[in-house]
């Protein structure tokens, strides 16, 4: 008996990792449920707090202070019952890229030498502008996890549309995030159904022809789709204007967390540009 | 006032040169419970569309309370309103209908339209879901739904506006038969005479329970009106227009024989 080998297209590889990715967004909506420091911050708080956090940290010219932000930032993580291993997942995977990009400014960056790779001189300043680079994305890309993960995706829409962002651009991200999920379920069985009428491994051309069609019938669907929801729109009274409810109420600890935050960037910013 | 709601006058529709609807003449009475029957394609999805004036008929006229729908009679805004106020449809895919980041914003949806006040909304929607037993979906985003909890939010979303008209599109298709139950449930005790039904489906079994009158399509036309007692026991109308089947059954005796298949599963026959 021989084991069954399923070959999956680099397209079709890419799709169900996004999909899932995307379902792991809902795994993150449950934990937004959870009960954390921030889960129960009012959503405009915690949104304009962490874009504070994030300028602060993208401003700041000392490296002491961006670590000791970041610091912060990570025990803000923990407290509100992120999982460490979603944080550590998402540092290293952020790390090998940014120190990807950051690299060439290692031997680039003219300066005192401090070590010699291959024979090619590493600065000690392109090493401050490389763990620059790393620490601001780093502590940036901490801080959306922490949004994203202890706020539910419509309280976000609701922050946003609480804080003046033009409501046909909330709309729009609104459905893009609810849609993603049908055409991306779309697409996968799309593969799945060709696979389970294909003998055998298809050559590298043939397969690139048929996800190209693939992604053309995606297309198709996502225009068709398109044209549907927006009859569904129509049907209910829909006539080009957006309107919405307002539905956010600020209490007590959102006005101390809002202070916080507040008290908190100010000393990044003080600090970062000292 | 007329008791026609909406008056149908020979009425056609094609989609690219593909005729979908081929000259319908059909009256619906104020306060009727219409079932449009046909396979699928005969073009019940198509004329509800119509009715709901989200597409306009080619030739022909379709009145709404002695006006003719027309795409400038629904770009103004009175009329509009009106319109929209007092008709909403269910369509069949409820992925389609849904698109709101949560179930309390696609029931506020329609009622903000119509520029209800906030208190208005919030105790309309409260009302709407615990008639329809879904209060405790009010955060949860659409695609955390199961089907049965889509399809009754998107009825739930059109109910909340208070519709003098409902437009169903295969409200039972996809369906668990719990989830159907409740669905019929739900719709046949919405109307009580006095608000109109129009529900397009191709289910026998529960004609009976949600309409008065049936009405049956045949490739974009009317091939037939009647009860729902006098279409379900016309054999040749519903093997003509695709509505039957020959259904294999196998008796306690372990008789294995195919007879047309008229009734609910779980009937009693012979």
């Amino acid at each position: 008996m021989t084991a069954a080998v399923i070959h999956r297209g680099f397209v079709e590889k890419t799709l169900t990792s996004l999909l899932h990715a995307l379902e792991r967004a809902s795994s993150s909506e449950r934990l937004a449920e959870q009960r954390g420091l921030l889960q129960h911050v009012d959503a405009r708080v915690k949104l304009l707090g962490c874009l504070a956090l994030i300028v602060a940290a993208a401003v700041s010219r000392h490296l002491d202070t961006l670590t000791l932000l970041f610091a912060a930032i990570a025990i803000l993580a923990l407290v509100s019952r992120v999982p460490l291993h979603l944080l550590t997942r998402a540092w290293a995977i952020i790390f090998v890229f940014t120190a990807a990009i950051a690299l060439p400014a290692l031997f680039t960056t003219p300066g005192q030498s401090i070590a010699t790779v291959a024979g090619i001189p590493v600065t000690l300043q392109g090493l401050r502008s490389a763990a620059f680079l790393v620490d601001r994305v780093e502590s940036a890309t901490t801080l959306g996890l922490v949004l994203i993960s202890t706020t539910p995706w419509p309280q976000i829409i609701a922050a946003l549309r609480s804080l003046r962002v033009p409501a046909a651009v909330v709309l729009i991200i609104g459905m893009t995030y609810r849609y993603i999920f049908v055409l991306l379920r779309s697409a996968e069985e799309m593969f799945i159904a060709r696979r389970s009428r294909s003998i055998g491994r298809l050559e590298g051309a043939v397969r690139r022809r048929m996800a190209t069609a693939t992604a053309g019938v995606l297309l198709g669907k996502a225009l068709a789709l398109s044209d549907e929801v927006y009859l569904a729109m129509q049907a209910r009274g829909f006539r080009g204007e957006v309107r919405t409810l307002e539905e956010l109420r600020m209490r007590g600890r959102d006005w101390t967390a809002g202070a916080l935050f507040t008290a908190a960037a100010i000393v990044a910013f003080w600090q970062g540009l000292r | 006032m007329s008791d026609s709601l909406f008056d149908v006058r020979g009425v056609t529709f094609s989609y690219d040169g593909v005729p979908a609807l081929g000259g319908i003449d059909l009256s619906i009475l104020r306060g009727e419970r219409v079932a449009l029957l046909g396979a699928n394609g005969s073009g019940k999805s198509t004329f509800l569309r119509l009715l709901d004036g989200l597409d306009f008929a080619q030739s022909g006229t379709i009145d709404f309370d002695g006006r003719t729908l027309t795409p400038g009679q629904l770009d103004d805004s009175s009329f509009a309103h009106d319109f929209r106020r007092r008709v909403g449809l269910v369509f069949q895919n409820p992925d389609v209908q849904l698109f709101n980041a949560t179930v309390f914003d696609e029931l506020a949806f329609g009622p903000l339209q119509i520029g209800w006040s906030s208190d208005e909304i919030r105790t309309r929607i409260d009302a709407v879901m615990e008639s329809l037993d879904i209060a405790r979906l009010a955060a949860r985003p659409p695609h955390r739904l199961s089907m049965g909890e889509k399809k009754r939010v998107a009825i739930a979303s059109v109910l909340v506006i208070h519709p003098e008209v409902l437009l169903l599109d295969e409200p039972t298709a996809a369906l668990d038969p719990r989830s159907q139950s409740e669905i019929i449930n739900l719709l046949s005790g919405w109307s009580g005479g006095t608000r109109t039904a129009v529900t397009a489906t191709h289910d026998l079994s529960i004609v009976e329970d949600i309409a008065d009158r049936c009405v049956v399509f045949e490739s974009g036309r009317v091939a037939a009106v009647g009860t729902p007692r006098e279409i379900v026991q016309n054999e040749e109308l519903l093997h003509r227009t695709g509505l039957l089947h020959a259904h294999r059954h196998r008796h306690e005796s372990g008789v294995v024989h195919s007879h047309p298949h008229l009734h609910r599963h779980g009937d009693h026959h012979h």
